[in-house]
């Protein structure tokens, strides 16, 4: 199967990637990588224009992680996402509108403009939010994991994490706690080679294959800008996890932009941001599906449709409301009384 | 409240807890423990002994040592359906929850647009009195109280920890319940029928009209028995068990004020930046034509809590520091 990376497994070898989406199947993930593509470089350039407020993180180069990943999962799975998490919420299928109204902090947003690009969240289908604190997630899908074990579901969570994330401690604690508890968990790390503006190796002294071995956690590497390659192992993964217990999926990726929208990128060698357009993960599926025969006039069909979605998405967000100050207040509790604060 | 008539029985506060825990995970099978030896060893105070026999290991788990991942677990799990009670077996150790408990809990409900709830309840004891030194021994309940989103509450006795225990379980935002370790020895004649108390309601121990003592927590008892000191000499001290300090009950507070017109507020927590100087604030501001006199607070100073008893023994709010403080406001 092109594209299948390095896959790794504890000795005992249990797990494998098998069984790559049919041509049909990968064309709806080139779509949902496309509409993913498309909702960020509008959201770039909203935000160069100063329709959206605050700091955005963009996932371009990443989004067959957020896709390939969510095709494994149902509604009822839930996840914890991370401050470059656009891509894991609308591939976990928050409303398009919402999402950007949102994000234009607008009253009718999912967050009623409270939360914005860092809290974006959609409790109806399991998003448990973007986060702002690196890290904080994973402690957020391990209860969520919990919460599932503990009531009988047989839904999984799964915690979304940069390299950048490895540095913190909760990481060791979750991994740790969810071999003891055998948590149906699924760590999925976003390796793109960046902690913020220093590459990871002068960050992180170990691999995350070594450290989930120390664990006891299967560890299966995939190419992350490969949607049908990280499909497939993201399927196999799943499933394991749903039956069996805590995994690890190291998804190797790339950065196309800076940590934030206006990052310079400085500290970022010219002929290393030259040479990502070969590894664009739009681009690779784009190639996979013209050999499945699929011709140009369907890829610049779903382009097309994606278009119409993201720019009647937008207009519905520029149409929003500002939200109430009183409201918001408010809504700080949800259940409020006794005394000042 | 107890219902008249109700029969009365020995209640000890360790046991009330206990007693709060068991019934609340008897009617609800949502609720769940987990902590640091909360499971096979019954607590390190145990508080929690018998639950693990009687509701498996399952639904009271024993935790590694690892503090950051049990709060942000209760978060997760909370978002998740299930009404998680953590302990933390020392209130010192709440420096490692914080980010779970300021980012992620306190903000969830707000953040999220008013999507779900975070309904948790973290448990730790603070104080001192045990010898327990610089790391064992705090009461940051100050830090809790200051942020937007989290309740906070303190039990003075085996009622209220019974009560609000049943409160914050029942609630649907995280609620912090500091106990006094000094108090789970606390014995008192109880109703039977133990019941919820509302959160965000403080209740008059001891009706006076010339001052009002304002205290939580331990100090309760020390406020009272410096009412009772001042009674033999004809000061009448009204005190007020806040039972909850985040949110706190303003209009109790100042509706004393109003009947007595001099206010000293007690706490075992560092005196400056406490709980005591928002009281204070606050009833300088919405009480100020009631005032006759100073606020005056009383609590520990400016210092990290001492190991030796000679030392920790001067740090804790007295009963005489409380006597010279109310002396200081009748002036």
């Amino acid at each position: 199967m092109e594209g299948v990376a390095t896959v790794t497994t504890r000795p005992s070898g249990e797990l494998n990637v098998s069984g790559a989406p049919d041509a049909a199947g990968l064309l709806d993930l080139y779509g949902q990588m496309v509409l993913i593509r498309r909702c960020e470089e509008r959201l770039g350039a909203l935000f160069a224009d100063g329709e959206v407020p605050g700091f955005i993180h963009l996932s371009i180069g990443q989004e067959a992680v957020s896709v390939g990943v969510m095709s494994a999962l149902r509604r009822d799975d839930t996840i914890a996402s991370t401050h470059r998490g656009h891509g894991h919420a609308i591939a976990k299928g928050l409303p398009l509108e919402g999402f950007f109204l949102e994000l234009l902090a607008r009253d009718e947003g999912l967050c009623r403009g409270r939360g914005g690009s860092m809290h974006v969240a959609d409790t109806s289908v399991g998003m448990l939010g973007a986060n702002g604190i690196v890290g904080a997630g994973l402690p957020i899908a391990l209860g969520s994991a919990l919460a599932h074990q503990q009531l009988g579901r047989d839904a999984v969570a799964v915690a979304f994490f940069g390299d950048g994330a490895l540095a913190e401690g909760v990481v060791h604690e979750c991994f740790n706690l969810a071999r003891l508890w055998n948590l149906p968990l699924l760590f999925v790390c976003e390796n793109n080679g960046w902690s913020e503006f220093l590459p990871s190796s002068k960050q992180i002294a170990f691999k995350l294959g070594e450290l989930s071995a120390a664990f006891g956690l299967p560890h299966v590497a995939v190419d992350g800008n490969d949607v049908a390659a990280v499909a497939a192992a993201a399927a196999d993964v799943v499933g394991k996890v749903r039956a069996g217990g805590p995994a690890v999926l190291e998804c190797v990726t790339a950065r196309m932009r800076g940590h934030f929208e206006g990052d310079a990128q400085k500290y970022r060698n010219p002929d290393e941001i030259a040479r990502l357009a070969e590894r664009d993960p739009v681009g690779i599926a784009a190639r996979q599906l013209l050999k499945t025969g699929i011709d140009e006039a369907e890829l610049t069909e779903v382009a097309e449709t994606v278009e119409r979605r993201v720019e009647a998405a937008v207009a519905a967000a520029r149409g929003g409301r500002d939200p109430d100050f009183e409201a918001a207040k408010a809504g700080v509790y949800a259940r409020a009384g006794g005394g000042h604060g | 409240m107890p219902a008249r008539g109700a029969v009365m029985a020995e209640l000890r506060y360790l046991r009330a807890v206990n007693q709060a825990l068991d019934d609340a995970m008897a009617a609800d099978p949502s609720v769940v423990l987990f902590g640091e030896d909360v499971g096979e060893a019954g607590g390190s105070f145990g508080v929690t002994r018998g639950l693990r026999d009687r509701y498996g290991p399952g639904r009271v788990r024993d935790t590694p040592i690892s503090e950051a991942t049990i709060a942000g677990a209760a978060v997760g799990a909370a978002l998740s359906g299930l009404k998680p009670v953590i302990e933390i077996m020392f209130m010192d150790f709440t420096t490692l929850v914080m980010d779970a408990m300021v980012n992620q809990a306190a903000k969830a409900h707000f953040m999220f647009g008013g999507q779900g709830s975070v309904p948790m309840v973290l448990r730790t004891p603070h104080g001192g009195g045990l010898g327990a030194g610089p790391q064992h021994s705090q009461c940051l309940e100050a830090w809790f109280a200051h942020v937007p989103g989290l309740k906070v509450v303190c039990p003075a006795d085996p009622v209220s920890a019974y009560g609000l225990l049943r409160a914050a379980i029942d609630d649907p935002d995280p609620v912090i319940v500091v106990e006094n370790k000094a108090l789970y020895a606390m014995k008192v004649e109880a109703p039977e029928r133990l019941e919820a108390i509302p959160i965000g309601k403080a209740s008059i121990v001891r009706p006076g009209r010339d001052v009002s003592i304002v205290a939580y927590g331990a100090a309760v008892k020390t406020a009272r028995d410096a009412a009772e000191r001042l009674a033999s000499d004809g000061v009448e001290a009204e005190v007020i068990d806040l039972r909850s300090l985040q949110p706190w009950d303003e209009a109790a507070v100042l509706a004393s004020l109003s009947g007595t017109h001099r206010l000293v507020i007690v706490h075992e927590a560092v005196e400056a930046f406490g709980v005591g100087g928002e009281i204070a604030a606050r009833m300088a501001d919405i009480g100020f034509d009631e005032l006759d006199g100073p606020i005056v607070r009383v609590g520990a100073p400016f210092m990290p809590v001492p190991f030796s008893r000679a030392l920790e023994s001067a740090y804790q709010p007295s009963v005489e520091r409380v006597v010279a403080a109310v002396r200081r406001t009748l002036e």
